[in-house]
């Protein structure tokens, strides 16, 4: 049973980090079209971003790892 | 055409190299019907034969991930490791893993000292009435211990004696804490971390010696690669994050780039020098994330500290809200950086092998070659795609790891000239 609910809680976790980095993504992209010649520090910074959200998806998907 | 054929035969053969890596003789362990029990003995233990149970792709990709006291080529084919075992009833214990005479799954034949080998990992038996020097052993079993978790039994002329993991310093929340020995073996990891440390020094000595003896020259061969990786690293990441005093902390930075690309590279490599899942653990990233956070705190100058404990500018009670979670971030930083690493990396390979896994699970554990051989085809596209994001992904995170290392670092010691300015 935790098993299970520690499932669903990674897949929430999966979820909620796609939709943030989706969102990262897409910013990044329409700031690269109006400003192409900021594309590398937009680059990196959307890096930078998604590794930031990438690291709340991950505690809680650890966390479900070990009670799971 | 011919090419693109060549390179899907050769992938798929290097494919099914690392799960016979892990997965041994499964393939012709057809007489599941008569060997759910497996051998009894007295004392209520039983013989646990790994070789009959059906295949599990999960089983084969959490050992896979798992640091091993042997390299497993084929079959019962082994690079003998070093084992550096330390008991403090017994002292301490050298030899080559190849003493323990391995088969089929890093079983051991053999037991040295007390020192058996079980799932490719050493394991003690803490009971002193077990004999010392070089015995045979039957086989392994399992019981169900206290808390649901797992030990490991080697039977010996009909009697079961428990096996003890080695120590680790976690108290017990991922291995089983202070144990009756200590492993200080050369195992897969600090093999691959070894190899890696050479091979950096070969390739910076080189490409060094190259800007002494080619000096106002272009760049040449290896040399034009790292110089490309390197500005890339100073100009997009140490510059930007670290402001002018970079210089300091740069040759921190470029260790830590490098040194996670070479095992995450070293990593994807399916057979012999690679394989080793060495950023997919958590004790390696765990140091490397402690390093990042004693640089950054180490080098913090007042206005960091002043921002962590009494962030200026805010009214009183705000700042007994903030400085809590301050204090807490100082601790998450690293630990963030620590689990990204280990999670990326972990699940690549996972994926891996699951992948490759679709095979043997399609061919019904070699049962059907029909069924092998569509698994095959499926497994061999989604292999090949997943390893080129992997190829992505170990140069995203090592460079995501570097970036995050500098700007904490670049936070640390940035000056503040007007009040203004809070983050």
């Amino acid at each position: 049973m935790t098993g299970t609910l520690a499932a669903i809680g990674a897949g929430l976790a999966v979820i909620g980090a796609g939709i943030g980095i989706g969102n990262v993504g897409s910013s990044a992209m329409e700031a690269i079209a109006r400003q192409p010649d900021a594309a590398g520090d937009i680059r990196s910074n959307m890096i930078l971003m998604a590794a930031l959200v990438e690291g709340a998806a991950l505690i809680a998907i650890i966390l479900s790892f070990f009670v799971g | 055409m011919n090419k693109i054929l060549i390179c899907l035969f050769s992938f798929l053969l290097m494919s099914i190299a690392v799960v016979a890596q892990d997965h041994g003789d499964d393939s012709h362990g057809a007489e599941t019907e008569h060997a759910e029990e497996g051998e009894h003995h007295e004392g209520g233990c039983h013989c646990h034969d790994a070789s009959k149970d059906e295949f599990d792709p999960g089983e084969t990709a959490f050992h896979h991930i798992m640091d091993a006291n042997a390299f497993h080529v084929y079959g019962d084919i082994y690079i003998p490791l070093p084992c550096m075992l330390y008991a403090p009833e017994h002292g301490w214990s050298f030899f080559l893993s190849n003493k323990f005479e391995l088969h089929s799954h890093g079983d051991g034949h053999k037991a040295i000292d007390g020192y058996v080998m079980h799932h490719g990992e050493v394991m003690r038996v803490k009971d002193a009435s077990f004999p010392k020097g070089e015995v045979a052993v039957e086989c392994f079993g399992v019981r169900d211990g206290e808390d649901d978790k797992e030990i490991f039994q080697v039977i010996y002329k009909d009697e079961c004696y428990d096996l003890d993991k080695k120590s680790t310093w976690d108290g017990g929340m991922l291995g089983g804490g202070i144990t009756s020995y200590y492993d200080f073996s050369v195992t897969k990891n600090v093999f691959t971390m070894l190899l890696s440390l050479v091979l950096l020094f070969l390739l910076f000595r080189s490409v060094a010696k190259a800007y002494v003896t080619r000096a106002g020259k272009a760049p040449k061969g290896i040399q034009s690669l790292i110089e490309t990786i390197f500005v890339f690293i100073r100009d997009e990441v140490a510059i930007p994050f670290l402001g002018p005093k970079y210089e300091k902390y740069l040759p921190f930075l470029m260790s830590i780039f490098f040194f996670i690309l070479g095992l995450n590279l070293i990593g994807q490599i399916p057979f012999f020098p690679g394989s080793g899942n060495v950023t997919g653990n958590l004790a390696v990233t765990m140091v490397l994330a402690l390093f990042a956070f004693l640089v950054t705190n180490l080098s913090g100058n007042r206005n960091y500290w002043a921002h962590i404990f009494w962030m200026p500018g805010v009214p009183a009670w705000v700042k007994t809200i903030l400085t809590p979670v301050e204090v807490m971030g100082l601790v998450i930083k690293p630990l963030t950086l620590m689990l990204r690493l280990f999670a990326n990396i972990t699940a690549g390979h996972i994926v891996i092998i699951i992948f490759v896994s679709l095979i043997f699970v399609f061919g019904d554990a070699g049962e059907s070659i029909g069924g092998s051989i569509l698994g095959g085809f499926i497994a061999v596209p989604l292999t090949l795609f997943m390893m080129s994001i992997e190829l992505l992904v170990a140069f995203i995170q090592a460079f995501v790891f570097c970036i995050l290392t500098a700007s904490y670092i670049g936070a640390a010691i940035e000056e503040h000239h007007h009040e203004a300015e809070h983050h």
